[in-house]
Parts: structure tokens; sequence; C-alpha cells
């Protein structure tokens, strides 16, 4: 589905990712783990094009490296950014509604929007309030919906348990294991190494703009020290 | 009685014109953090574009007004296009220079090839004509006015609280990266703030002209100037502050006019600037400035 090939990724004159190549399957969950500066987020952000980077990113076979943010979100993928990013000035539903905003039929996405209320009834509470005043869990589920919300093939998911109490973390895995039952495909991006790994199907670790390790759950899981070494949680 | 009733109406439409002039400022700023000074230049265009479609085409003040608005909003969205998008993304100040460096190439233009002199027209003065209401004798033009701009803030509401890419401008003015990742296009919303900041700029040169009467190179430089100070008042950035202020600014400058004696006539301005600096040392962002936007990691 997504395949990366040598990417680097530029901030200014820094070089926060060097080379690196990764791949996700069609219906995989893909983790790439790593600690603080590591450039995960870096990689997203090239993947997604808000950030500078030579290299390929093809999706599906068709190489989007030199296509606008626009058309990378129109071909298929989407992203739950780092901080979630939520439009806080806006409802819940204007959120989601912007989260469409490549989609013409109208009919098919307010059933969709229709059908997130009923996932998380708090948020269809909520659909008039500011998405501001939700709490930071309350958010993070509105950034998943809102990306989903354009029927990407590939869901890019940066940190989504960052910030978040231990109970929310655990509904937030919950979520993404069960879109991934579902058939998305996830490339999930975390600091959580234990949680990622255990609703992922294969995992990189990053450290320093390279990837340190590779391999399924049980095959990172068994090198604990590695593990620990590059995510500091073991 | 009658009199304050008609200062009243006097306020309110020198509000309404001031309200529509600063939207037009607010409504760029929102999206892409410029203040547009080449704003009063786009007015001018609609001065002259009445002026040609007066000498030229028709005397049918509908047609010359339809023309105006027209001519300002191609010229809004062709200057976004020109001169504002290769600097979209560069330093505030940049943009702010470009807006100046517009401003003076337009107001060169109109020197040169038009005329530094006034050129009158003279189709809309039946705008213009008194009328009795309730008692009180207005001119027709206050009720043009105040009626154009609250069916123009009724729309605005509308489109940016139910459309879809109305929705995505207010997103915009929060996170603009956010909205290109959600695949909505940075160039159409862009174009539209600049559109609709053009229409709005017409609208304004309509009723400047059915006021003064004539048009020269400088047609734009008060109104754009009582926009920036009302935008200011009311809040950079808030469309309910350039609203909120360009009323106000209405209010204060009547008021003045009301209240001081003949003699300081002349000191009108220095007043209503004075009380506008007043109202930004308890409100130094201005009365709506919007709320600065605290992430939880940045």
């Amino acid at each position: 589905m997504l395949d990366i090939r040598d990417l680097h990724v530029f901030h200014g004159p820094i070089e926060a990712v060097h080379g690196i190549s990764l791949s996700v399957g069609a219906g995989q969950c893909v983790a790439l783990l790593g600690p603080n500066g590591a450039g995960k987020t870096s990689t997203i952000s090239a993947i997604c094009g808000v950030a500078q980077s030579s290299g390929t990113i093809a999706l599906e076979g068709a190489d989007l490296s030199k296509a606008s943010v626009e058309d990378r979100v129109r071909s298929g993928i989407a992203v739950s950014p780092e901080g979630r990013r939520i439009f806080s000035n806006l409802s819940v539903e204007a959120n989601l509604r912007i989260g469409a905003g490549v989609r013409p039929d109208r009919e098919n996405v307010a059933r969709d929007i229709a059908n997130w209320f009923e996932t998380f009834p708090i948020l269809g509470e909520r659909r008039t309030q500011p998405g501001g005043t939700l709490s930071g869990g309350e958010q993070q589920m509105l950034a998943i919906a809102r990306a989903l919300m354009s029927r990407p093939k590939i869901l890019l998911l940066d940190e989504p348990s960052l910030g978040l109490a231990p109970r929310i973390v655990a509904q937030v895995f919950q979520m993404i294991d069960r879109l991934r039952s579902e058939g998305m495909t996830i490339l999930l991006v975390e600091q959580n190494a234990r949680q990622a790994l255990k609703i992922s199907d294969y995992g990189y670790l990053l450290n320093n703009g390279r990837i340190q390790a590779e391999g399924t759950p049980a095959d990172l899981g068994g090198s604990k020290d590695m593990m620990a070494k590059l995510t500091g949680l073991g | 009685m009658e009199y304050v009733a008609q200062q009243v109406i006097n306020a309110l439409s020198f509000g309404a014109e001031y309200a529509l002039l600063a939207l037009g400022l607010a409504i760029v700023f929102s999206v892409m953090g410029l203040v547009n000074f080449a704003h009063g230049e786009v007015i001018a265009v609609g001065g002259y574009t009445m002026v040609a479609f007066a000498a030229l085409v028709t005397a049918n003040p509908l047609i010359i007004i339809v023309g105006a608005v027209a001519a300002t909003a191609m010229t809004s969205v062709a200057l976004e296009r020109v001169a504002f998008r290769p600097v979209r993304y560069a330093d505030p100040t940049t943009g702010l220079l470009t807006a100046f460096g517009v401003s003076i190439v337009l107001q060169n233009l109109f020197l040169l090839f038009i005329s530094p002199r006034p050129i009158a027209v003279t189709s809309l003065y039946f705008l213009d004509a008194p009328v009795m209401l309730f008692g009180v004798q207005i001119s027709s033009l206050q009720i043009f006015e105040s009626v154009t701009t609250v069916v123009v803030i009724v729309g605005l509401v509308l489109f940016l609280q139910k459309t879809t890419l109305g929705l995505a401008m207010r997103a915009a003015s929060l996170d603009f990266e956010m909205v290109r990742l959600t695949g909505i296009r940075a160039n159409r919303v862009f174009a539209l703030a600049f559109l609709i900041s053009g229409l709005l700029a017409g609208l304004a040169s309509v009723f400047i002209m059915a006021r003064r009467g004539s048009v020269d190179p400088h047609f734009g430089f008060n109104p754009v100037l009582k926009a920036f100070v009302a935008c200011v008042v009311g809040g950079f950035g808030s469309l309910p502050g350039a609203v909120l202020g360009g009323f106000l600014l209405g209010a204060v400058e009547v008021a003045m006019l009301v209240l001081l004696p003949q003699d300081y006539g002349g000191l009108k301005d220095a007043f209503v600037f004075g009380i506008i600096a007043l109202v930004l040392v308890w409100r130094p962002d201005g009365i709506l400035s919007p709320a600065r936007e605290k992430g939880d990691k940045q």
C-alpha cells in the first residue's frame, strides 16, 4: 500500500531523517517507534508533504513525492497529527465536515457523521460545541474521526496517546485495534512502544533519524535490551 | 428628539459603511494574516470602473453598480494570484510590504494613465435623495447603506456557518496547514477570501461614490484607513470584531461631530483617535480579539 524508499527529511539546513525505507501492506497496522527526536513526526510530515524531503513515497505504486499536500490527501492519505490540531473554534460536527471536504457526496458524508456520533456518543452529545471544549481523549477521537471522514486508503496516526491519562490511552488503542480489524491500513507513530506493538503487525524502531531495527512484534519484543534503550519504556 | 434620531441614523449609516470596509480587510487577514493595504486601491478600481461605464457604456445605474462590483472582485482575485500568492507563506512583514507596494503601483497607474484630477460620476446621485421616515428626514443613501451591510453580514454568517468552504475558511484562520491536510485546496480558500474582500470593496466603492460624486487616485486612502482603525479596535482577525469596530467608529465620529463645540470642529479626528486609543488601553488586542491557540504540544 505505502512504500517509502530512502527518505531524507529536512528542516531548513538540518537533516532530521537520514534515508529510511519502510512499507505498510494493505490492511496492516505498522508501528513506527522511537524516542523523542527520533524523526517519527518528521517522517509523517514528509509523507503528508508538509516537510521538505527527498526519496520516494509511493501509494499503491504511484509516486507522490512531488505531489502537493492536498493531492496526497486526495489520493488517499489521511492524518491525525501530533497534538491533534482540532479546529477549536468550530463545532465538533463542523470539524468532521471539513474532514470530508474532499468528498462531493453530501448524503454519504451526513451518514458517516451520524455513524461517528453512534460510535462515540460523547461526540454526538457535543456536536454543536466548539472542538476546543472537548477533553484530550475526546479530541483524539475527533481527530481520528476527522481523518477518516475523507475515506482514506491509509491512516497516519501521530502519537495518538500523547498527553492522555492511562485509561484514555487504553480506549484510544482499542479504537485503533478496531479500525485495523475493520480492514483499515494504519501507520502508527508512538512512543508507547509496548501498547503500540500489541496491536501492530510489524514495527520499525527509529532513532536519530535511522531505522535501528524492524520486525514483527514478537521479534522486536524479544530484544528487550534494544526496546529499553530506544524507547526508555521497555 | 428628532435631532437625536437623525444623529443615531447618521451614526448607524457611517458605522455600516465602516463595517463593510473593515470586513473586507478582516476576511483576508483572518485567513492569511495579511493586512491588505491595497484594499483602498481595489475600492478605487471600483470608482474608475463606474467612470468608464458611465462614460462609455451606459447611464443605467444598476449596470454601473454591477460592473463596479464585478471589477473590484476580479481585481482582488487577480492581485492575490499575481502579488500575494508568491509571498503567501513568507514572513508577515513581507506580506505587508507587498501590500504597500501593490498599493503604490496601482495609485501611480491611476495617476499616469487616467488622471491626477478628480473625475465626476453623476449617475449615482439618485441614491442620495432625502426621505422622510417616521417624521425624521434622512438620506436614502443611509438606508441603502444600512440594508446592504445587514444583508452582507447575514450572507457572510450563513456562508461561514453552513458551507464546507466557509467552515474551512474559519478553520484556516486557526490552522491553515491542518486545513490543507484535510485535502481542501489552499488556493481555493485564499482565492475565495480575496473574492469576498473584492465584492465588499465594490459595494463600498458604490456608496463612497454616491456620496462624493467623483474619483481620484487617492479615492481609497481614507476608506482603508477607517477600515484599519475599525479592525484594530474590534480585534484584528475577528470578523464580528470588524463589524463592531466599524459601528463603534461610526458612533464615535458622529458623537464628536455633535458634541464638540463649533470651534473644535477641526479637532474631530484627534478626539476620535483619542477615544480609540483609550479603548486600546483597555483592550490592547482589540475588543473581540480572537483567543490565542494553546496547543498541547507544538
